[in-house]
């Protein structure tokens, strides 16, 4: 069996409906919402702050510490146990690298800014929806970076190459079974900050997926753009 | 050599968004240059001042400047000065010599002065590169804060609530009869009678959720005229 049609009926370039918002949690320093078919991601910024306890503080710069979680009720079913996992802590660093090579922490020595990446519901992608709002969220608390960092899952289900899988299609398994590759890339100039791959992949197919991956990053880079400008009309 | 402006005046932009081409431009605060252009590095309003383009944020935190006057409160003892917290990231340091116009003996309990958890409305007299923050209250109108009440509001709209040489506060003053201390830190003091501190707080709020935008002052003037 082959994976022509895609399950929810998506061309192999298509990414799933989305929409975000900025400002949706009042009390933080910033804060956007992100949502990507059914996954539905919160990012929340708190900071720059404080930092304790002191010996995690930089006295060059500011650092960031950043926090994926999530809820019990949103996966497919099963409970996802509250609280840090393995998973969660390796998201959250993955994350945090992605992020920092735009973000310019020098002005706030000894201090940290906190991010917090919740998500209600999920569908595959969330580390990329996380990165997508979390990088809004930097930048609505008014933090200096070089850009807005775009983020979005490629890969190959059956013999052909696909944006924004599903966990349907990651969890595909007849012939030549399911490639998934998280990335994040720097919409302006094209620098990728995450990479990351389950599963197999040929030179070919690699080739197209990270051209499929540099042009759905526009996309989503034109609605975080939009998004932030729409807040302040 | 061809040189583009991207945007037009107050507008909004957003980091990474392309503001000028050329090196006739020159980046100011909030921009950097990138090859030939110019480009954001923060959320805010573009302004073009001749070849000169900055961003003014719309949100972030306050960071202390020398010379700024701000509301602090006490939130340590030390054992010569008081350490308070200025709504920033880093504390600031009042000193037992700068804490008073009058003579502070050595040994005398501070608390006297100022205890935990008073406001006082001082003034930066220094900041290091780490951003270590001295305060001064030596100055014209520097004093402890009694009675009133204290707001929290982004400190980057306060210039906004002050309004062109303080008109914007002048007005809500004499609107509300109000005596009101607006401190750069984002903490606004407003003392008066109950009702008339809410409208002064429903003022100043209104100024906050509008500040990009143009024409604030008479809606503020409606605003409080309808309130009244």
């Amino acid at each position: 069996m082959s994976y022509d049609k895609r399950y929810d009926g998506r061309k192999p370039e298509e990414l799933r409906p989305m929409s975000a918002k900025v400002g949706v949690i009042p009390n933080a320093d910033g804060s956007a919402m992100f949502q990507v078919g059914n996954t539905v991601c919160y990012a929340a910024v708190y900071g720059p702050r404080e930092l304790h306890p002191k010996f995690l503080q930089d006295p060059k710069k500011g650092i960031l510490r950043v926090n994926y979680n999530m809820m019990p009720f949103s996966g497919h079913g099963d409970r996802v146990r509250p609280g840090r996992s393995r998973r969660s802590q390796e998201i959250a660093l993955v994350i945090q690298n992605a992020l920092l090579p735009v973000l310019d922490l020098s002005d706030y020595p000894k201090a940290v800014v906190d991010v917090f990446i919740e998500l209600p519901q999920t569908d595959a992608g969330t580390r990329c929806a996380g990165i997508v709002a979390a990088s809004m969220a930097l930048a609505h608390a008014g933090l200096k970076m070089k850009e807005l960092v775009s983020a979005v899952a490629v890969g190959k289900v059956g013999d052909s190459v696909v944006a924004d899988l599903t966990y349907d299609e990651e969890a595909f398994e007849g012939e030549g079974g399911s490639t998934d590759m998280p990335m994040a890339i720097l919409a302006n100039s094209g620098t990728v900050s995450l990479l990351q791959m389950d599963g197999e992949i040929n030179k070919e197919h690699l080739a197209t997926s990270l051209d499929l991956a540099k042009k759905a990053a526009q996309q989503i880079s034109d609605l975080q753009k939009k998004t932030l400008k729409e807040y302040y009309q | 050599m061809s040189e583009k402006l991207e945007i037009q005046n107050k507008e909004i932009v957003v980091p990474g968004q392309v503001l000028a081409e050329g090196m006739g431009y020159v980046p100011g605060k909030g921009t950097y240059r990138d090859d030939k252009a110019v480009v954001a590095e923060l959320m805010g309003i573009v302004t073009v001042d001749g070849k000169v383009i900055k961003i003014i944020p719309l949100r972030g935190k306050y960071m202390p400047k020398v010379r700024d006057r701000v509301i602090g409160r006490v939130i340590d003892v030390l054992m010569s000065g008081w350490r308070l917290d200025i709504n920033c990231p880093y504390d600031a340091v009042l000193s037992m010599k700068d804490g008073s116009s009058e003579f502070i003996r050595r040994g005398a309990d501070l608390t006297q002065y100022y205890a935990l958890g008073e406001y006082v409305f001082c003034q930066v007299s220094n900041v290091t590169s780490q951003n270590l923050t001295d305060v001064t209250m030596r100055g014209q109108g520097l004093r402890k804060l009694e009675g009133g009440r204290i707001i929290e509001v982004n400190a980057q709209k306060i210039p906004r609530i002050i309004g062109k040489e303080g008109s914007m506060v002048m007005l809500i003053k004499k609107e509300t009869n109000c005596q009101i201390y607006v401190g750069q830190n984002g903490r606004i003091w407003i003392s008066g009678e109950p009702e008339k501190e809410n409208i002064a707080v429903a003022a100043i709020r209104y100024i906050e959720e509008n500040a990009h935008r143009k024409g604030v002052t008479d809606s503020v003037k409606a605003l409080m005229e309808k309130l009244q």
